[in-house]
């Protein structure tokens, strides 16, 4: 069944100027590898579409069941003259908790 | 040497708050309380202040965190460590003489750390911007600041010749809780695995609360008991490099592993390549284990050698930024919104101001998650514009909410609640120096 991942894991966003990390942890040990193998560098590129205009990059951190994406390109110009309204871009965590991942067999 | 050092963080920005650091102080049982008071902007505005006024240019709330730590420095031998001291660490200096004198703390060491202001080496360069290729001496009048990040290195002088309060400017986050590990433990400047690990712990711990709680609560999903009184950070440093993250007990917030891994990879890339002046440091196989009680175990982190240069951050004017918001309510609040933000642009692109330099979002609806909002989420009953664009001339930007606030009489039924700013703006960017183009110098005074 397809669920959000808000329901099954957690993570945090920060910003280096133009570029925007947001990380993810599932609640569940067991859900690692289900995040792993469809929160792909691919799928947030395309959950974020046009709000990411360079690429996105996946680094894993299996010690502490982590992934992290690096999103190029979420600011106009970096965070101090970025006219957006969240000129850091630390609520993007909550838009990658929007996207949803397919749990087999409806377990969770 | 097998006894662990007790870090505190007092402060994880700026404007942070004043009385978990006070906690720290009288409760923590710490031997270092260091503050991380520097956003990337922050030393550009105190550069500013520091033209209009030499004694000024340190950072904000100086007087008040000094005034609440001093008094522990002189009596408990509490070492604090701070990057307050912005563009002007001399003047942090002596007006941190001048409140231990009023304070009556009696003998106190106090060090000021200069050498990250390298504005006129880079003037006199032909170092590129790294964002844009573009020298930086192109910058002209428009450059306003230019730090290098300096690493622990530089903190260490003060930290031996026994000074109870090192002012810094620019310094690596990190390396403020970094500097104190390599003077109690001796470690070598070379010891890279020694390095990485203590700049794990200062990561985890330079945003205060972003580790104990803050920046994590999601009520009925992560729960965090107390967060109004959330207690700042301290960090039980073993000499091997292992330590654990905890808090005051009875202080609010929680330490847990869900809080240090959130912590952990904040604003990092490349998790087994996080530069610092000191090291490159690597959490790619970081290892945490809850102990309970607010406890946290973290051990694995690794290391690299340093970067050869370091890294210059440059405060450069880039024009204003014009806002205006207004509001609407009730059965047709998103299409009203939408309709007021259409009018604007159409008047602003009538006065010279493009449409694709203009910002509209509707707060409450997308102006945070735009595309990703619009397609999860339903209408919402309140719609507020907002309408934002940085300009190069002032009077343009103030333009922008004019335009919004005109909507009163002229826009859509039921327009309340307008308000407009226009603002300088400092965008931040970036080169990169040889180490040997910057020297760091040590003032130290004493007070009686």
């Amino acid at each position: 069944m397809k669920r959000k991942l808000h329901e099954i894991a957690h993570g945090r966003a920060g910003d280096k100027g133009d570029i925007t990390n947001v990380s993810l942890f599932p609640y569940r040990p067991e859900h690692y590898a289900l995040l792993r193998e469809q929160v792909t560098a691919a799928a947030v590129k395309a959950h974020f579409g046009d709000m990411v205009r360079g690429e996105v990059l996946r680094y894993e951190v299996p010690s502490i069941r982590g992934l992290n994406f690096v999103l190029h390109g979420t600011r106009s110009g970096g965070v101090s003259s970025a006219p957006d309204l969240d000129a850091h871009g630390k609520s993007l965590s909550f838009g990658l908790l929007e996207m949803e991942i397919e749990i087999p067999g409806g377990e969770g | 040497m097998t006894k662990t050092l007790r870090i505190g963080c007092g402060a994880g920005y700026a404007g942070d708050r004043i009385d978990p650091a006070v906690t720290l102080a009288e409760r923590g049982n710490i031997r270092y309380l260091c503050f991380e008071c520097l956003a990337e902007r922050t030393i550009a505005i105190a550069q500013l202040e520091k033209a209009a006024d030499p004694g000024k240019g340190y950072g904000p709330f100086l007087e008040e965190r000094m005034e609440a730590v001093l008094p522990f420095c002189a009596r408990d031998g509490l070492v604090v460590v701070t990057n307050l001291g912005a563009a002007n660490p001399p003047a942090a200096l002596e007006k941190t003489l001048e409140i231990a004198r009023r304070l009556g703390t009696g003998p106190l060491r106090i060090g000021a750390v200069t050498g990250d202001d390298v504005l006129e080496t880079v003037l006199a360069g032909n170092d590129p911007v790294a964002e844009t290729g573009v020298p930086v001496r192109d910058l002209g009048d428009r450059l306003l600041s230019a730090n290098a990040y300096l690493g622990a290195e530089a903190i260490l002088p003060a930290l031996r010749a026994g000074c109870r309060v090192v002012l810094t400017g620019r310094v690596a986050d990190p390396s403020l809780f970094l500097a104190p590990m390599i003077h109690e433990f001796r470690w070598d400047l070379r010891d890279w695995r020694l390095l990485g690990a203590g700049t794990a712990l200062g990561h985890l711990l330079e945003c205060a609360a972003q580790v104990t709680g803050g920046f994590f609560a999601d009520p009925g999903v992560k729960d965090v008991p107390r967060l109004e009184d959330v207690g700042f950070p301290i960090a039980e440093v073993s000499p091997d490099g292992d330590g654990v993250i905890t808090k005051v007990p009875g202080t609010g917030g929680r330490v847990d592993l869900r809080t240090c891994r959130e912590q952990m990879l904040y604003e990092i890339h490349d998790p087994s390549a996080y530069l610092t002046p000191d090291v490159t440091a690597d959490f790619s196989a970081v290892v945490m284990e809850d102990l309970g009680r607010d406890r946290v175990r973290i051990s694995h982190a690794a290391g690299r050698a340093r970067p050869e240069s370091l890294k210059v951050s440059l405060g450069v004017r880039e024009g204003f930024l014009g806002e205006g918001e207004i509001s609407f309510a009730g059965r047709g609040a998103l299409e009203r919104a939408r309709m007021a933000g259409e009018i604007v642009l159409w008047r602003l692109e009538r006065a010279g101001i493009p449409r694709d330099s203009v910002k509209v979002e509707i707060i409450g609806y997308n102006a945070l998650l735009g595309p990703i909002a619009e397609r999860e989420f339903p209408v919402p009953s309140d719609a507020r514009l907002r309408v934002a664009a940085r300009l190069d001339d002032r009077r343009q930007a103030e333009r922008v909410g004019e335009e919004v606030e005109a909507l009163y009489l002229n826009g859509p039924a039921g327009a309340g609640g307008a308000r407009k700013s226009a603002r300088p703006v400092i965008a931040v960017y970036t080169t990169f120096l040889p180490r040997e183009r910057v020297r760091t110098e040590l003032t130290i005074r004493e007070a009686p």
